[in-house]
């Protein structure tokens, strides 16, 4: 929370001084130290999001995911999308959380850039994080 | 082998609460005991994690897994001279839990004993379970063989008794496995001279069974896939020439060798745990020796859990796993080798893609 009042003022403050500044032209690719931590740290915010979500019941029976991925273990990230035998069809990671909001935990599918998802897929992968890319590998 | 294979296949195929006579499962003949040579055989069911929602709502999936345990424990041929349960009957400890767990259990027509899980114990610290079932550790005597059954779910007490605000945060934060505020699990001190009594009237050559929730060896603390004092306790079992540790709570097929004590685990009726060594952020021991079992696939609700069937032979233990929707697993004690090895999968060029883990 008070992170995102730190936020706030900053791009406050940051436009104030530009628009005192007047005529600078900020480049697309040039970024500072203070950007990339602050990139860093929305990044972390949404891992500790899904973090939260990912111990949490997404459906309707109490169930949640670290039940059976203690620490997203066993979910695989690095291999979508692949070839699922049971959908008939290349799936994605979103499509596969889904799947076990609707089964294992008894409840309504996500749309694919809901934010939850999003966070969801951020814990999961940042838990994988050194593993190599696998697409496709089962 | 094959026969076997087919009446299990029909058996999954008929649905198992159906058929009400007796269906043999394995007939596996054994020759054991020291001063009793009898056949023996005992049934396992373990972590179910019954799960209350509201008034008499259960999360269906773990109940079908205990329902169907049982049925299929009752269909043993030979007939089980005991079964066990390994702990974790609930999911959050509540009474409701429990009684739902033994409600199922009481159908079993054969003699119980029961271990304490981490998910029994920690709201109320185990008062209400010991209410039902009895004292959390004892030991009896079975056709010559000593089994002991301990509480190995205990931790620290400033854990247990100071650091939460109530007796269901403290059982939420149990419960949580990956949990980096748990607490490493225990024997401890006191159950740990008890032991050493119990111990003291036993000749070093009868065969010794203990029966514990959690593995009584380290593989990931993390997890808790770990005693902390396992090796104080493997110390007091040392003298003895054949010793057998049977646990649960780590959902999967797994066996070990540490000198003198053969560890295997049993499965669950509810979900199935991935191994400690495919969390790549973390060191952990997983036995060299375990073949795994086949990645689990989350299509079919019931892969990957099942129940447990042990017969004692030489003094040692014949370790049968019973997986639904997957090819049935024994892992054998071999004489010869001096350790447990599955009887089919144990040579490298025997292995399956699916036993691959990552």
């Amino acid at each position: 929370m008070n992170y995102k009042h730190t936020r706030f003022f900053l791009s406050l403050t940051l436009g104030l001084g530009l628009g005192l500044a007047g005529s600078v032209n900020v480049q697309a690719d040039e970024f500072t130290k203070a950007d990339l931590e602050q990139w860093q740290q929305d990044f972390t915010w949404t891992v500790k999001k899904g973090e939260r979500l990912f111990h949490s019941p997404l459906g309707s029976n109490t169930v949640s995911c670290d039940q059976c991925h203690p620490n997203a273990a066993n979910t695989h990230p690095e291999t979508y999308p692949k070839f699922q035998k049971q959908l008939g069809r290349v799936a994605t990671l979103g499509d596969m959380i889904n799947w076990c909001i609707q089964n294992p935990a008894q409840g309504k599918p996500m749309s694919l850039d809901d934010p939850r998802m999003i966070a969801l897929e951020a814990y999961i992968t940042y838990e994988r994080r050194g593993v190599p890319l696998a697409p496709g590998k089962h | 082998m094959k026969a076997s294979m087919d009446r299990r296949s029909f058996l999954k195929g008929a649905g198992t609460l159906a058929l009400g006579g007796l269906i043999p499962l394995n007939l596996i003949e054994v020759a054991f005991g020291k001063d009793n040579p009898q056949n023996f055989t005992f049934g396992y069911i373990s972590d179910s994690h019954l799960t209350h929602i509201k008034g008499t709502q259960f999360v269906r999936n773990w109940d079908h897994g205990l329902r169907r345990a049982v049925a299929e424990v009752n269909m043993m041929d030979p007939k089980p001279d005991f079964v066990v349960y390994g702990g974790d009957i609930a999911q959050l400890g509540k009474k409701e839990e429990i009684d739902h767990g033994l409600e199922m259990l009481s159908a079993i027509r054969n003699k119980m004993h029961y271990v304490m899980g981490e998910h029994d114990y920690y709201l109320d610290l185990g008062k209400y379970w010991e209410s039902q079932l009895g004292p959390q550790w004892y030991s009896f005597d079975h056709k010559g063989v000593h089994f002991v059954v301990l509480n190995s779910i205990l931790t620290y007490p400033d854990w247990t008794y100071k650091r939460w605000p109530s007796a269901r945060e403290r059982m939420h934060q149990m419960a949580r496995l990956d949990n980096p505020q748990g607490s490493p699990f225990m024997v401890g001190e006191a159950q740990r001279a008890w032991l050493q009594q119990d111990l003291a009237k036993v000749s070093k050559d009868t065969p010794i069974v203990v029966l514990s929730h959690s593995p009584l060896y380290k593989i990931y603390k993390g997890w808790n896939f770990w005693t902390e004092d396992a090796e104080q306790v493997q110390a007091l079992l040392q003298p003895f020439r054949k010793v057998t540790v049977i646990h649960g709570h780590v959902h999967q097929v797994l066996y070990n060798q540490i000198g003198n004590i053969s560890f295997y685990a049993v499965m669950s009726t509810a979900w199935p745990w991935p191994y400690a060594n495919t969390y790549t952020q973390a060191k952990s021991l997983v036995p060299k020796l375990t073949v795994p079992m086949n990645r689990a696939d989350p299509f079919h609700e019931r892969d990957a859990t099942g129940w447990t069937s042990f017969d004692l032979a030489n003094g040692h233990v014949d370790t049968h796993y019973q997986l639904w929707s997957n090819t049935d697993r024994t892992v054998a004690f071999n004489m010869r080798d001096g350790k447990p090895e599955d009887t089919v999968y144990q040579p490298e060029d025997q292995r399956i893609p699916p036993q691959t883990q990552y």
